[in-house]
């Protein structure tokens, strides 16, 4: 049950991430878009979305250090376990509890406001169910390990996540983590695998080529097309 | 010198009677789509007035467009890269639908769902975005017509800038329609402002386009555009803009607004300029300085130094013939009466407009006097400074020296020609009296008055030898339509938007939604509604038609609508369990669908 949940799920997962965003990227580069939503309502956007995406930011800045920075390593450049266990509290809490302010407006403007409501499809209502419990599962894993009981996830979580991509699994260390853990674990390796076919794969369209690329772009005419239609078989363009 | 082509137009304001016909026909060809209800590529305003969006032209509150620096340097008004990647979760500066028109539909069955009543049922409006009643308050052109009226020019962003005196007289005097399009500016600041690169100009005819696969929905063109004209599908999520009807005129047929236009004002030809002082041009120093030094961008395609630049260049020589017959070239260069519309936003636009004189004129024939005589029309255009100063904040940055010749160049046309249509003797002084030939007047009357369609849209076709699908003729299998049953196809749900997009699970609902729920959100009585401004003629949506009778009911009816592949196959499962017990009957509703009893 153990190699189940903590290998099997995750390589499956991470498979229908890599894959689904090939596909995706592939055959529908005309829906992979933020839907954006602020034409209809901009009050509560205003708020709610800057919070909520520069929380989710830092939150994922959070999970690089915990999950992707080996113990030793930070030991190595100095940082002690009290100054870590300082920072990832504050910051983590805080970035967590942007997060969770915003997406509370977020859903509660999706839900209210008709326009909007309206254009939410039924993969956008399962995605933000997955997201909504994998953040608040995150929260309170912070709150729990640090503050009311002490756990530390960097010498089991973390080792297993970094295994999972060295191709060498140790799911016992995740079966003896606090069912917290657990649970955000895995509900985050379900929502990995439903990434690709919601609207999440705007994450990967960050626009940072913005900040090197010329103002004005200028493209040729595609030369494979003229006209209102396609040019027919055999008639191959000569010049 | 780097020499480009870029496709035109220009407007003959005089001309334009208000009539909308190129919005229609722009919105039946391009935006007659859901998530497009509000979009409108091509509208037409009534001056002074809000515009649409309204207020668009406030540029301190839209902050469209680009402004100079503190050391002279162009920079987007609505900030620079960084600013811009931080606020992309939320753009501060995008109007809202409100500030377009929330788009609304009639609940169009309540009229002949209704039973025998004494009161003539009514038809409330909905709005297609919430699917709820609504309040219908504002519209694309909500103010057609308001023109001296203080609802409409109280709001003015143009009238503002206009002294107050000005705005006091204004009622009295003056009304004029503006047609308004995507500008195809030069240096396009929606394109500077596109996070994702999406939006491009064709380096081979400059028009300026949205790359439907590469738009993310960042957002930031909208508030980039000074002019508001590049539009979010808020069905798709992408930005959508005026193609200057590119299929169009790369097979060399003038735009679908163009084509429609009753009064026959628009004129579309090539220009060519120097793209290496674009930049110069736009960050000019002074506001009013920015219509003449677009002007000096434009190159002859006279010039024989210009002709060898624009070969090297790759133009092709009938390009550069064609920019040479180029009614635009001849407008804005030769007789020098088209202007540009703000150029102080300084993204060089390329769709340019001759101001309207018929104002003065119509002030001088209220008077009594004669309407075209040279002396009467000059000494109007002097007095009534009125119209000039805002079309001078339309068109030249509020200088009205530019203003002021070209309605000087149209009285002088109107009184010249008029001695040689009555058969006096032409009066050379007249031309003479604002620096043109007698030649060249005959010829700019030519050019606004006669020119045919070959003269008024000089389109060199563009360049594949692609002999058979560039002609427009119905030699072709009439089921090879897109979608058809020939080759590619849009998919199981019809048009809807964008091209052929594979479905995926979350697509999967988008496009099941565009297609088939596009009428309200989607009430509960949607079997019975369809909205026709929606629909593109393709298939038939559920609703179309009312139900079909009991599938027990006769069998003429089955054979009378059994020819459809829709109305069959239902015919089909409808009769399934009725026929239960019965195989025979079964069989035999079967073939009714297709065959006569």
């Amino acid at each position: 049950m153990d190699t189940f949940l903590w290998v099997v799920v995750p390589y499956v997962c991470l498979t229908a991430f890599v894959v689904g965003h090939y596909w995706r990227y592939r055959y529908d580069k005309f829906g992979w878009t933020t839907r954006s939503s602020q034409l209809y309502e901009d009050r509560l956007l205003r708020w709610g979305s800057p919070l909520f995406h520069f929380g989710i930011l830092f939150v994922f800045l959070g999970h690089v250090m915990g999950l992707g920075v080996p113990k030793s390593w930070t030991e190595a450049v100095g940082i002690s376990e009290e100054i870590y266990h300082f920072l990832a509290v504050s910051l983590g809490a805080l970035a967590g509890f942007g997060t969770v302010v915003g997406m509370a407006i977020l859903i509660y403007r999706r839900r209210t406001v008709g326009p909007v409501f309206s254009a939410t499809t039924a993969m956008d209502k399962v995605m933000y169910v997955f997201l909504a419990v994998v953040i608040l599962l995150g929260l309170w894993n912070t709150v729990a390990s640090n503050i009311l009981d002490h756990f530390d996830y960097r010498d089991s979580v973390s080792v297993w996540f970094r295994g999972i991509f060295r191709f060498d699994p140790h799911p016992e260390l995740m079966a003896e983590a606090p069912i917290g853990f657990q649970a955000h674990g895995l509900v985050a390796m379900l929502l990995f695998a439903l990434w690709p076919f919601t609207r999440l794969v705007h994450v990967f369209s960050a626009p940072l080529g913005y900040l090197t690329r010329p103002y004005i772009v200028y493209r040729s005419r595609e030369d494979a097309q003229l006209g209102a239609h396609r040019p027919r078989r055999g008639w191959d363009r000569v010049g | 010198m780097r020499v480009m082509a870029q496709m035109a137009m220009v407007m003959n304001l005089d001309k334009c009677i208000g009539c909308h016909t190129c919005s229609v026909t722009c919105k039946q060809a391009w935006t007659n789509r859901s998530g497009t209800e509000y979009v409108w590529f091509n509208n037409v305003e009534t001056r002074p007035g809000q515009g649409y969006p309204r207020t668009y032209e406030d540029q301190e509150e839209w902050k469209g467009g680009w402004e100079l620096n503190g050391r002279g340097r162009l920079k987007l008004k609505a900030g620079g890269r960084l600013r811009k990647l931080a606020t992309i979760f939320s753009n501060p500066k995008m109007p809202s639908i409100q500030d377009y028109y929330e788009p609304w539909t009639y609940d169009y069955a309540t009229l002949t769902d209704a039973p025998a009543q004494e009161h003539t049922p009514v038809a409330r409006p909905k709005s297609l975005l919430s699917g709820k009643d609504m309040k219908i308050e504002w519209s694309a052109n909500w103010d057609d017509n308001l023109g001296g009226s203080r609802a409409s020019y109280d709001n003015d962003p143009v009238l503002q800038k206009v002294s107050a005196d000005v705005k006091r007289s204004f009622e009295e005097t003056f009304m004029f329609y503006l047609p308004r399009i995507c500008e195809h500016c030069l240096n396009p600041s929606c394109a500077a402002s596109c996070p994702s690169g999406a939006i491009y100009k064709r380096s081979e005819d400059g028009i300026v386009l949205v790359d439907q696969d590469r738009c993310r929905g960042w957002r930031m063109c909208v508030t980039g555009c000074p002019y508001k004209k590049v539009y979010f599908n808020h069905r798709t999520g992408k930005a959508e803009k005026c193609t200057f009807c590119f299929p169009r005129i790369e097979v060399g047929m003038p735009t679908v607004c163009s084509e429609t236009c009753v009064g026959r004002l628009r004129y579309i030809g090539l220009v060519l300029y120097d793209a290496d002082r674009v930049l110069e041009a736009a960050s000019h120093p002074d506001e009013k300085g920015l219509y003449e030094a677009q002007r000096q961008v434009f190159l002859d395609p006279h010039d024989p130094e210009v002709q060898r630049a624009a070969e090297q260049a790759g133009i092709p020589h009938d390009w550069v013939e064609a920019a040479q017959r180029s009614p635009i070239h001849a407008l804005i260069n030769e007789f020098k009466v088209a202007l540009p519309l703000h150029p102080e936003y300084r993204t060089m636009p390329m769709v340019w407009y001759i101001p309207p004189l018929s104002p003065v004129v119509d002030v001088v024939r209220d008077t009594g006097e004669d309407a075209e005589d040279p002396h009467n029309l000059f000494a109007a255009i002097d007095a009534l400074r009125i119209p000039i100063e805002y079309l001078a904040e339309l068109f030249t940055a509020g200088d009205v020296a530019p203003v002021d010749g070209v309605l000087r160049k149209l009285a002088a046309m109107r009184s010249y020609m008029r001695d040689i249509n009555l058969g006096r003797e032409p009066n050379g002084e007249i031309p003479a009296s604002v620096g043109m030939s007698e030649e060249q007047m005959y010829d700019m009357y030519r050019l606004l008055a006669l020119a045919k369609y070959d003269e008024r849209y000089v389109i060199p076709p563009a360049h594949a030898e692609q002999a058979h699908s560039l002609e427009e003729l119905a030699t072709e299998c009439s089921l090879d339509y897109d979608g058809g049953p020939g080759m590619g196809g849009w998919g199981p749900f019809g048009e809807g938007s964008g091209g052929v997009s594979p479905i995926a699970v979350e697509n999967f609902q988008m496009l099941q939604d565009r297609q088939t729920s596009d009428t309200l959100a989607a009430p509960p009585d949607k079997g019975q509604r369809v909205n026709l401004l929606n629909w593109d003629g393709k298939g038939s949506p559920t609703g179309l038609f009312p139900p079909r009778p009991d599938a027990t009911g006769d069998r003429p009816a089955a054979g009378l609508t059994g020819g459809t592949g829709v109305l069959g196959s239902e015919a089909e499962t409808q009769a399934g369990p009725i026929g239960e017990g019965s195989g025979d009957n079964v069989a035999d509703r079967r073939t009714g669908g297709t065959e006569e009893p």
